[in-house]
């Protein structure tokens, strides 16, 4: 597939660097030569320099017969424009666009072919903040990714030890909580994956992904680990974009408080704040975090745009007894080094934004794709199409699938009815799937798998 | 908003502070001239109201009407070709002396008709003209028609030139509430310009006034007043004054429903007018319910008028809840627009009504409207002030901003608040001060700062109902406290700054 990436910041080099392991063309266009020098010794991609939205930058880049664009530099207006021009000058199939301004994306009307021809907008910061958000409104999960229009969530945990089923055989689960419908689809125990059945007896700091729906989340998180208490205060560190937008969702049901450095910027975030407590000064001094009782908080969150302030105030929140302290890291080898350590969670705006970018990039109908554990494991929605005779899935049931190793079946929609599939479960055409990959390797296996073969027609 | 939108007769070119220019003498004699000119066709309808009812009067107003023609005329031809452009420095001494020539040429047919010494008539007219309400006059009842209809009349007119002056012009001076509405400071429920122009903006604005009295007036007409109480009761309410055609003011019908009238109007009176145009102009009663001020301004009325009213029923001073409720709610109205008209004298009820009552009169309207008072707006941020100032002390690393509604106010617009609080509040005791040194006791004297000051009317004590007993320093005094309540303190205290003469 020939890409086109505008702008080299972090998810535009994140989202080059992820798919050029993927046997794609890739071109990255930026203003700035140093990101693309740094970007192009790294990476089998190709790099241009200049304007993102001139069309003879583009067609250098080579946009005649590319396949799909990627406008993410840092202004909406480049953005917008780029895929302005891709359309009408060189008919790009596929635009995708990161616009930020509240004001634009108020208006779905706008993102029409006939008015500014954007596919799909792409928005980090409420991706982000969403992802924050679903962590701190249940406590005890790593990671809960929406699938089949929010039916069903992918809860990722950490197996504690004093939770009911640590120590246990998995199959004790069914008896524990006989009415709930879900399905574990991996264990990762010591960054190993596990494919778990009934036998597989459950360890203390197993790394659990299951399959439920919304309401019954709960009930399995407790299931793991002991009693996690509702949240209650949270305190958000970096008042930025994402500071911002998360204290605007989380001020009417928790009690926040957000730290910003900037004088000037606090002001700001106190008149279009509610009931968030703002508060001027650096994260990481002390007196502040003990006069504001940040000892006494549920929830930490890091979210400013400097990773090192991020870890260290994430850490120094820990240590001071937080019960949960989150960082945002930019850098993936950092997030190898504190995680599940010094820091609970450590988040990765980049990733979290790239499964929203591959759902068009992969071949095959996909609906979601939800990148994993830092971009090794993968969990995807995808629609099967065909009959008996041209798909190698659909009149199947699930044991006859010729599934890649560490791959799973978790969830299928039919309808308005959501399965948790048996081994004699039929899939149907039109079934939407979740499939978790342990291994991301084995993508274009499944890819293959789900394709109609276009001889048998 | 309001900045810089233009010329109409007053003109106020954008200039940096920093250059002070003389005050143009001569451009300001020639704008006055125009004015008396214009202001002199304002005894016509009271000459029509002489002849109509046959009292004998029509000749005090003719010759009032030479009098202001003939002034005005003089003012105006020897400077005829002035044509230099008001400064912002003039916008000072233009909005002060005109409240006070108006003052001085209302006062002529109270000379002229009923007598009155010049300290008297210049009282009266002046009370009129704020729309205060005060008056030195006995025996209204008695009063000739022409002279009932010019004393509401003049009232009425004070309150066509507040609301021009609140919304148009003082924000362009800098001072009053309305320039918390200028976009850059809190653009409070996101105004929209009215109109582009003054000249515009003030015919919008009096056709609403207009409109409401219309109405006013139809509505105590259909609840049994005369015609002429009507259209004079109707005068008085929506400009907020008070003036009365009977002694006992509205106590005089004795009617609930005349009552109900004038509490709906008197409320609407104390509105900001900014918010009735909108509410026309879009056909709805949303943007009311938007206005944080009006919300507060509704609270207030009702939380005034439950306490009073409870207070008077424990009290036994009416027969009834109900009874009570009534005199409790028109109480409040009245007392909260500033209007002063009464069903009761207050100043008679159980001792914590009274200051009750006094403290709603201090808090008064809404911004942009004809009542007088601190204003409901400058209340509020005051409130909010002050609960910021605990939140810092629990917090002291948070920054918090005061929001009126989902707008920040700026610090400046703060500041400014407090300062005008604080100057308001030392005048009225100073006031108090001056008054007991002329010769009142403490609650009279009180009472005669509350009632002038917050343009309210009735006062206590000796000052109850009616000024005619006091010395003439004291009305004098009165007719300062007046004119300082009119012009929102500072654009009339700012020419006792030695600063703003210098050259």
């Amino acid at each position: 597939m020939k890409i086109i990436i505008l702008g080299a910041g972090q998810v535009g080099s994140t989202v080059a660097q992820s798919l050029s392991g993927e046997a794609n063309e890739i071109t990255v266009v930026d203003r700035m030569p140093g990101l693309l020098k740094e970007l192009q010794d790294r990476l089998d991609i190709r790099t241009v320099v200049g304007q993102a939205s001139h069309p003879d930058v583009l067609i250098e880049a080579g946009i005649e017969d590319a396949d799909l664009i990627l406008a993410v530099t840092n202004s909406d207006e480049t953005n917008m424009v780029a895929c302005q021009i891709a359309h009408s000058m060189f008919h790009t199939p596929t635009r995708l666009a990161r616009v930020r301004a509240p004001d634009y994306l108020v208006h779905p009307e706008l993102f029409v072919p006939d008015a500014v021809p954007v596919d799909v907008l792409i928005s980090p910061e409420e991706l982000v903040t969403t992802f924050v958000q679903h962590l701190i409104e249940q406590p005890g999960a790593l990671q809960i990714l929406d699938f089949l229009d929010k039916r069903v969530q992918l809860v990722a945990l950490c197996a504690e030890n004093g939770g009911p089923l640590v120590g246990k055989q998995l199959r004790n689960l069914g008896y524990r909580l006989p009415k709930v419908e879900l399905r574990v689809v991996a264990i990762f125990r010591r960054d190993r994956a596990i494919v778990p059945d009934g036998e597989t007896v459950i360890e203390a700091d197993d790394e659990i992904f299951f399959l439920a729906s919304r309401r019954d989340i709960h009930a399995v998180v407790a299931a793991f680990r002991p009693i996690d208490k509702p949240y209650r205060r949270i305190i958000i560190a970096g008042g930025g974009n994402i500071g911002k937008r998360l204290a605007e969702m989380l001020e009417s049901r928790y009690r926040v408080k957000i730290v910003e450095r900037d004088a000037k910027r606090c002001r700001n975030l106190a008149a279009s704040l509610r009931r968030t407590i703002v508060l001027h000064g650096d994260a990481s001094d002390l007196s502040l975090a003990k006069g504001e009782g940040f000892d006494q908080a549920d929830v930490y969150c890091a979210v400013s745009n400097d990773d090192e302030v991020n870890i260290l105030s994430a850490m120094l929140a820990k240590r001071m007894g937080v019960r949960k302290s989150l960082a945002i890291i930019n850098r993936s080898r950092y997030v190898d080094l504190v995680q599940g350590s010094a820091l609970d969670i450590a988040l990765s705006p980049a990733q979290i934004t790239i499964g929203a970018i591959l759902t068009h990039i992969r071949r095959g109908d996909f609906v979601a794709v939800h990148s994993l554990r830092r971009g090794a494991a993968e969990a995807i929605e995808i629609v099967a199409h065909g009959d008996h005779k041209t798909s190698r899935v659909v009149g199947r049931c699930i044991d006859e699938l010729t599934l890649p190793e560490g791959t799973t079946v978790g969830a299928i929609a039919r309808n308005a009815q959501v399965i948790f599939p048996q081994r004699d479960t039929v899939i149907e055409s039109e079934d939407h799937i979740v499939v978790f990959l342990a291994d991301k390797g084995k993508i274009a296996e499944v890819e293959k798998l789900f394709q109609v073969a276009v001889t048998y027609i | 908003m309001w900045a810089r939108q233009g010329r109409v007769r007053l003109t106020f070119p954008a200039r940096p502070c920093g250059t002070v220019k003389p005050v143009h003498w001569r451009a300001i004699t020639r704008l006055f001239g125009i004015l008396l000119l214009l202001y002199s066709l304002s005894f016509v309808p009271s000459i029509g109201v002489a002849l109509l009812y046959d009292d004998q009067q029509w000749d005090v107003f003719a010759i009032s009407l030479l009098i202001t023609a003939c002034s005005g005329a003089l003012l105006w031809l020897p400077n005829f070709r002035q044509k230099d452009e008001l400064s912002l420095r003039d916008g000072f001494v233009v909005v002060t002396l005109f409240w006070g020539l108006l003052g001085v040429v209302g006062a002529l047919p109270f000379i002229l008709g009923l007598h009155l010494n010049v300290t008297d008539a210049v009282f009266e007219s002046v009370s009129g003209f704020t729309t205060t309400g005060a008056t030195v006059i006995y025996g209204i009842d008695q009063l000739p028609y022409s002279i009932l209809y010019h004393r509401q009349q003049i009232q009425w007119l004070g309150g066509m030139g507040i609301i021009v002056l609140a919304i148009a012009i003082l924000p362009l001076l800098g001072v009053g509430g309305m320039q918390l509405y200028r976009a850059e400071a809190s653009g409070v429920t996101k105004h929209e310009k009215m109109t582009p122009r003054i000249a515009q903006t003030a015919r919008v604005l009096w056709l609403i006034y207009l409109g409401l009295t219309i109405a006013c007036a139809l509505g105590f007409r259909l609840a049994g007043m005369s015609s002429f109480d009507a259209i004079g009761h109707a005068f008085a309410t929506v400009a907020t004054g008070g003036f009365s055609t009977h002694d006992a003011s509205i106590g005089h019908f004795d009617s609930p429903a005349i009552e109900l009238v004038a509490i709906v109007f008197m409320l609407a009176g104390g509105a900001n007018f900014a918010i009735h145009f909108m509410a026309w102009k879009r056909h709805s009663l949303s943007p009311y319910a938007a206005d944080p001020e009006i919300r507060g301004y509704a609270m207030i009325f009702a939380f005034g008028t439950l306490f009073v009213a409870a207070s008077l029923y424990w009290a036994g001073a009416y027969s009834g809840s109900l009874e009570s409720l009534r005199h409790g709610a028109f109480q409040v109205a009245s007392i909260l627009t500033s209007t002063g008209f009464g069903t009761a004298t207050f100043a008679d009820w159980p001792l914590h009504i009274p200051l009750t009552l006094v403290i709603l009169s201090f808090t008064g309207g809404c911004a942009g409207s004809t009542a007088g008072g601190i204003k409901v707006l400058r209340i509020l941020l005051l409130g909010k002030l002050g609960f910021r100032q605990l939140f810092h002390l629990a917090h002291p690393r948070a920054i918090s901003v005061v929001k009126l509604g989902n707008r920040a106010v700026s610090e400046n617009v703060l500041f400014s608040v407090w300062g005008f609080y604080v100057l308001y509040i030392i005048t009225s005791l100073l006031l108090t001060v001056a008054m007991m040194a002329a010769g009142l006791d403490l609650e009279s004297a009180f009472g005669a700062v509350v009632a002038t000051i917050n343009l309210l009317g009735p006062g206590l004590g000796e000052v109850a109902t009616n000024f005619a007993t006091v010395d003439p320093v004291v009305k004098w005094l009165g007719v300062f406290g007046m004119l300082v309540g009119r012009l929102e303190v500072f654009t009339l205290l700012i020419l006792f700054v030695p600063a703003f003469w210098r050259n």
